[in-house]
């Protein structure tokens, strides 16, 4: 596997622009006759289709929910860095840049980063003549507040519903151009293989989820927008759809895998109550500008009511090991200092795992009206969930799998190792190194979705030429046969156990082995546990119904199934990788005082992954990652 | 306007130019029923008021009396046309009932419109027999006076032929009931008016709502208080109808 | 705590569809109502019977895939909660749960519970946008919002195209979204080059789609998960007459 990341030249400021010029165009008479396939309607997906299609392209839009404003983009509350400087408090472009690579803990690609941050400032720009309503100040300009590892306000919101309005921004300029006719969209549908032709990507297989009715789609380039993998945990913020299936069948045809091992715990998500949980839900993180995050001092107190518990009794970790950054250190170090006091026997709620998020002081300071004015709709939210009041009380949170960092691997033009096959947002591995800053998934998205993508596509396609494949060639009935042959698998093994009950399992064993820290023993363990997992659901698996008809427990166990060999390569990359960095954090790699030990001699790169056929262990690649213009150094947040 | 507005293919009858219909039609119909109240009222100040007020409206030039009159029998037609068109369509809109129906907000009168302005409307007809043709009463016809008359000439005694009319207990009754029917469908018609013709804001809707109520509440004790009266002077009561007039024709 | 769920059952577009009793057990009070959903599934799947098709995805309340009639209210009786949060501890052990798909012309029934809301799709692409070519744009402050209109174009922005509205109301009107949609858009100085395009476009896609009509009664609201206000209805009701009135006269 070659790993060129076509990173181009000159300083890193004029890299962006220099690109743009040296790519090839496609002459606009010329555009449609290209077919592009995007899978995914998110903030990355949404945003291509809606920008693919301006441009005059051809696009097939694909997405698994009943309508694209639905995919989980729309669930991202807190808001959407961009250096903007408009609050004149030394941001620019480069401090962006820099405090994104650094909160990635220098395991990003510096080029990639410094054009997002470029970006950011367009993006802003392009969703406000969007509509989407940004909060303001009474002055009708646009509000800012602050976010975990920055020490500027540079992240716009919605209120608590930035996602949703961003997305609902991308999902009406795809609409315009489904009503125009540039866009098909096609709902309920879900990519189930890819095709490719000549090692180049030409198509995909979808199922129909209405009607089960499988086909292929040719074009000439597809761009998989299809999220994180969050879900191999069983329980995480994603969506209860969400799944690694696209990503990882364009691994299996031979697409890089990226630092499978980076995934981000969220500290602030409402604890886990019970066998019956099916996902965690979150609670922005925006919430930790104005919350005190402490536990009892001694474990006696955990289980006293908050409120009676003194102020000389309370340890308020996050301020006291991190002075100058408190309650707003960055998510990784926050999500494992809660573990380790829930694992002191400090933890509160049921089960000891929670810790409390406390607004008393902020109430006391700002009053209700302002906390409610800022946070109503999470609080309203907590009080549904748990049936507490947390203006009266402190909020219990614990931390949740949230986003994965990795993804398909991809170059500077957001290209796999297959050539044409594309990934973006969450679904590539390129921005945010090891661990993800609050407020830049939004960003990345978009910045993939309307600004990168309709340049570096159309790069491929003015050197490839035009010429999407029959839907009868050989190759695409293959394709399909084989979809067709795999479904029929899942609903012929007649054994006794739901496809549910093996992926409750599996995330168990994910979240214990390869959770918030992890150490060899247990990884390996973990490996040997999914293997036969695996190897039981082959024998046991009992799905209902047949694959003509909408069949919600055929698409589970479709998707289970790529997750049980999606967790071991998480589980492997994670062996591999022996050192601790950002949301990676290994046992054996830690200081005295248990701060995650980097290792950058040996693993200042991103570990891609090649698939080797069935029941074979990948070949681990490396690509280097150089840093010219951000001084490799401890992440400090003390 | 309206057969101009029709006729523009810009106004094909979309669901809201129906709302538009049924609301204009709605505010004549409002401001009708008030004015005919206030007219319905001058009885309690005398035999003379009224016959001289039905009188002077009697004797309006023909143009301006058939004039409002046809307007208003159009405004009864589009406002109950728009409706069954209305209704027919929400009917299609949703084939399949609920199992189990119920609602969070919307009170009686509003989730009964159909069947109070069917009501409303059946009592129209009946009225206009009643009072205004008199096919029912014919008799009533030949009720005459001097008094109210603004030259001496005998005109009709319309005081008596209320006092006659309402004296019978069912009538009274069934006049006091399509009332009370009529201030349910204007409890709700009347903010509902200024909905749909986008007249409602967030700073003023709670205040219309109520003005809405308490006008549907005026007009239905305005309408009620005259058969209600002339009950209760029949059965002695109160005194306060002169009954002269009643001797006079022998129907006391 | 033990139920009794009355679920609708309907294999097919075509299908007439029904309803089936099936009891549960030992529910827990803090899982949510899709949770519930989910033990029920369960279960009949270990009986060999066919699980029960509904839809949902983010299960926090703002995807708006969740979309059950419980007990004759659209998301359930609970004010402002979408179905994916309201939770069990809202009922009594021995309850009978009735659970039916929502129900509109419009929104035809795909299977058991799920209902294909793509007319919500179709309305927004008569006109839900605001043409904006990507990378054309100004700065983002180059156009000052006042803070109460940014605020009030926000209320209408949160509708999350569940169709609760459509399902609460007895003649399976979209005016509420329909509405909120045009409204967040009207309401903002970036969407009135194409106001009154917009309005006129989208209610008629609207009643195109077999939507009913609105009433004026207010169910929509308050099933609203969002809270979204009746006064977006009566702005759509103004700015559709103003753009049909510009048109009549210009």
């Amino acid at each position: 596997m070659i790993l060129d990341s076509k990173i181009p030249d000159g300083p890193i400021a004029e890299k962006w622009d220099n690109h743009r010029f040296s790519s090839k165009l496609v002459n606009p008479a010329n555009k449609r006759k290209y077919k592009i396939i995007v899978v995914g309607s998110g903030l990355a997906g949404g945003a291509a289709a809606a920008t693919l299609g301006e441009l005059g392209y051809n696009v097939d839009c694909f997405c698994y929910q009943d309508s694209p404003r639905r995919a989980h983009s729309i669930a991202a509350q807190g808001g959407i860095n961009a250096a903007k400087n408009y609050q004149n408090d030394g941001d620019s472009i480069h401090r962006l840049f820099y405090d994104t690579v650094k909160g990635g803990d220098f395991r990003s690609r510096e080029a990639n980063v410094h054009r997002l941050a470029q970006i950011s400032v367009n993006i802003i720009d392009q969703c406000v003549s969007q509509g989407v309503p940004f909060a303001r100040e009474y002055g009708g300009l646009l509000a800012n507040r602050s976010f975990g590892g920055a020490q500027v306000s540079r992240t716009f919101y919605a209120r608590g519903q930035t996602g949703q309005q961003l997305l609902l921004g991308a999902y009406s300029a795809l609409s315009r151009q489904i009503a125009a006719g540039q866009v098909t969209m096609h709902t309920r549908h879900e990519m189930l293989d890819m095709v490719v032709v000549g090692g180049h990507a030409k198509g995909i297989i979808t199922r129909n989820l209405a009607n089960g009715e499988t086909k292929a789609w040719t074009a000439d380039a597809v761009l998989l927008c299809t999220g994180g993998y969050g879900n191999a945990y069983y329980l995480s913020t994603n969506a209860v759809g969400c799944n690694v299936t696209a990503a990882f069948r364009a691994y299996r045809h031979g697409a890089g895998f990226a630092n499978p091992c980076y995934t981000q715990i969220h500290p602030t998500c409402i604890p886990v109550s019970g066998d019956h949980q099916s996902k965690l839900t979150l609670m922005s993180e925006s919430l930790r500008n104005d919350g005190r995050v402490w536990v009892p001092r001694e474990a006696l107190d955990c289980g006293k009511f908050p409120n009676d518990i003194p102020e000389s009794e309370r340890d308020y970790y996050l301020e006291r090991k991190y002075p100058s950054f408190g309650n707003l250190a960055p998510r990784d170090i926050s999500s494992r200092s809660a573990k380790e006091a829930c694992d002191d026997g400090r933890g509160v709620g049921q089960g000891g795992r929670g810790v409390y998020l406390d607004f008393a002081d902020a109430i006391s300071r700002l009053g209700e009206s302002t906390i409610r004015e800022r946070y109503g709709n999470l609080f309203q939210m907590y009080e549904r969930i748990t049936g507490e009041n947390a203006y009266k009380r402190p909020m219990r949170i614990y931390p949740a799998i949230h986003y994965t960092m990795g993804g398909l691997w991809v170059d500077y033009n957001l290209m796999t190792t297959v050539p044409g096959c594309f990934a973006l947002g969450e679904a590539n591995f390129s921005d945010h190194g090891a661990n993800r800053l609050g407020a830049s998934a939004l960003m990345q998205g978009l910045s993939d979705g309307y600004f990168v993508i309709p340049y570096t596509v159309g790069n491929y396609l003015a050197n490839t030429g035009a010429g999407a494949l029959s839907p009868d060639a050989p190759e695409v009935k293959e394709a399909l046969e084989g979809v067709r042959e795999r479904v029929d698998q899942l609903t012929s093994t007649k054994g006794t156990r739901s496809s549910r009950s093996y992926h409750k399992e599996l995330g168990q064993i994910m979240w214990d082995f390869a959770g918030m820290a992890r150490n060899e023993k247990g990884l390996k363990k973990a490996i040997g546990d999914i293997q036969d997992l695996r190897g039981d659901f082959h024998k046991n698996l009992l799905v209902t119904g047949s694959n003509e008809t909408l069949n919600a427990e055929l698409e589970r166990a479709g998707r289970v199934r790529d997750f049980l060999e999606f967790g071991e390569l998480l589980c492997r990359d994670a062996l591999e990788r022996k050192e601790s960095c950002g949301g990676h954090f290994r046992e054996e790699y830690q200081t005295a005082e248990g701060e995650a030990t980097r290792d950058d001699e040996n693993f200042a790169h991103a570990a891609v992954w090649e698939y080797k056929g069935k029941d074979k262990t990948p070949d681990r690649h490396k690509e280097q990652l150089n840093f010219d213009n951000v001084k490799l150094a401890v992440r400090s947040y003390k | 306007m309206i057969t101009i507005l029709i006729s523009n293919k810009y106004f094909t009858m979309s669901s809201l130019f129906k709302k538009y219909l049924m609301a204009l039609t709605g505010i004549v119909l409002i401001g009708f029923v008030f004015v005919h109240m206030l007219g319905n009222l001058q009885i309690l100040l005398g035999q003379e008021s009224i016959n001289a007020y039905a009188h002077a409206l009697q004797s309006l030039p023909l143009p301006i009396l058939w004039g409002s009159r046809i307007f208003l029998f159009a405004c009864v037609v589009l406002h109950a046309f728009t409706a069954i068109l209305l209704i027919k369509e929400n009917r299609a809109a949703r084939p399949v009932p609920n199992e189990v129906e119920r609602t969070k907000r919307a009170g009686w009168s509003s989730l009964r419109m159909g069947l109070t302005g069917s009501i409303i409307l059946a009592f129209v007809v009946f009225h206009l027999l009643h009072f205004t043709t008199r096919n029912l009463y014919p008799e009533y016809g030949e009720l005459e006076t001097a008094t109210g008359s603004p030259d001496g000439e005998m005109i009709h005694d319309v005081y008596t032929m209320v006092l006659v009319g309402f004296r019978i207990d069912w009538i009274s009754i069934s006049y006091v009931i399509c009332m009370f029917l009529l201030c349910r469908h204007l409890a709700h018609g009347v903010s509902s008016t200024f909905q749909s013709l986008g007249l409602r804001s967030e700073s003023w809707s709670s205040k219309l709502d109520l003005a809405s109520k308490a006008y549907a509440w005026v007009i239905f004790v305005g309408f009620s208080i005259v058969p209600l009266s002339v009950l209760a002077d029949k059965y002695g009561l109160i005194s306060f109808y002169s009954h002269n007039s009643l001797k006079t024709a022998d129907l006391l | 705590m033990n139920l009794t769920l009355k679920v609708w059952r309907q294999s097919g577009p075509e299908d007439k569809g029904r309803f089936e009793s099936h009891e549960i057990e030992d529910v827990s009070e803090d899982s949510s109502f899709l949770e519930m959903m989910d033990q029920l599934n369960e279960l009949l799947l270990s009986k060999g019977i066919e699980p029960v098709s509904f839809d949902h995805d983010c299960r926090e309340g703002i995807c708006g895939m969740c979309s059950l009639n419980i007990n004759g209210f659209a998301h359930g009786p609970e004010d402002s909660t979408t179905t994916c949060q309201l939770h069990m501890r809202k009922f009594e052990d021995g309850d009978v749960i009735t659970i039916e798909p929502f129900r509109a012309r419009a929104f035809p029934v795909v299977r058991d519970l799920i209902v294909d809301r793509s007319s919500f799709d179709k309305i927004i692409q008569a006109g839900g946008y605001i043409s904006a070519r990507t990378g054309s744009a100004p700065d983002g402050n180059a156009l000052p919002i006042p803070k109460a209109d940014s605020d009030k174009a926000m209320d209408a922005a949160a509708c999350i195209g569940c169709g609760a509205c459509v399902a609460s109301c007895k003649n399976a009107s979209a005016m509420l979204f329909t509405s909120a949609k045009a409204g967040h858009l009207n309401l903002l100085p970036q969407g009135k080059a194409e106001k009154d395009k917009r309005v006129v476009d989208m209610v008629s896609a609207m009643d195109n789609a077999g939507f009913g009509n609105c009433r004026n009664y207010g169910e929509c609201s308050a099933a609203c998960p969002k809270d979204i206000s009746l006064d977006f209805i009566a702005k759509l009701n103004r700015d559709h007459a103003k753009a049909k009135l510009k048109k009549l006269f210009s």
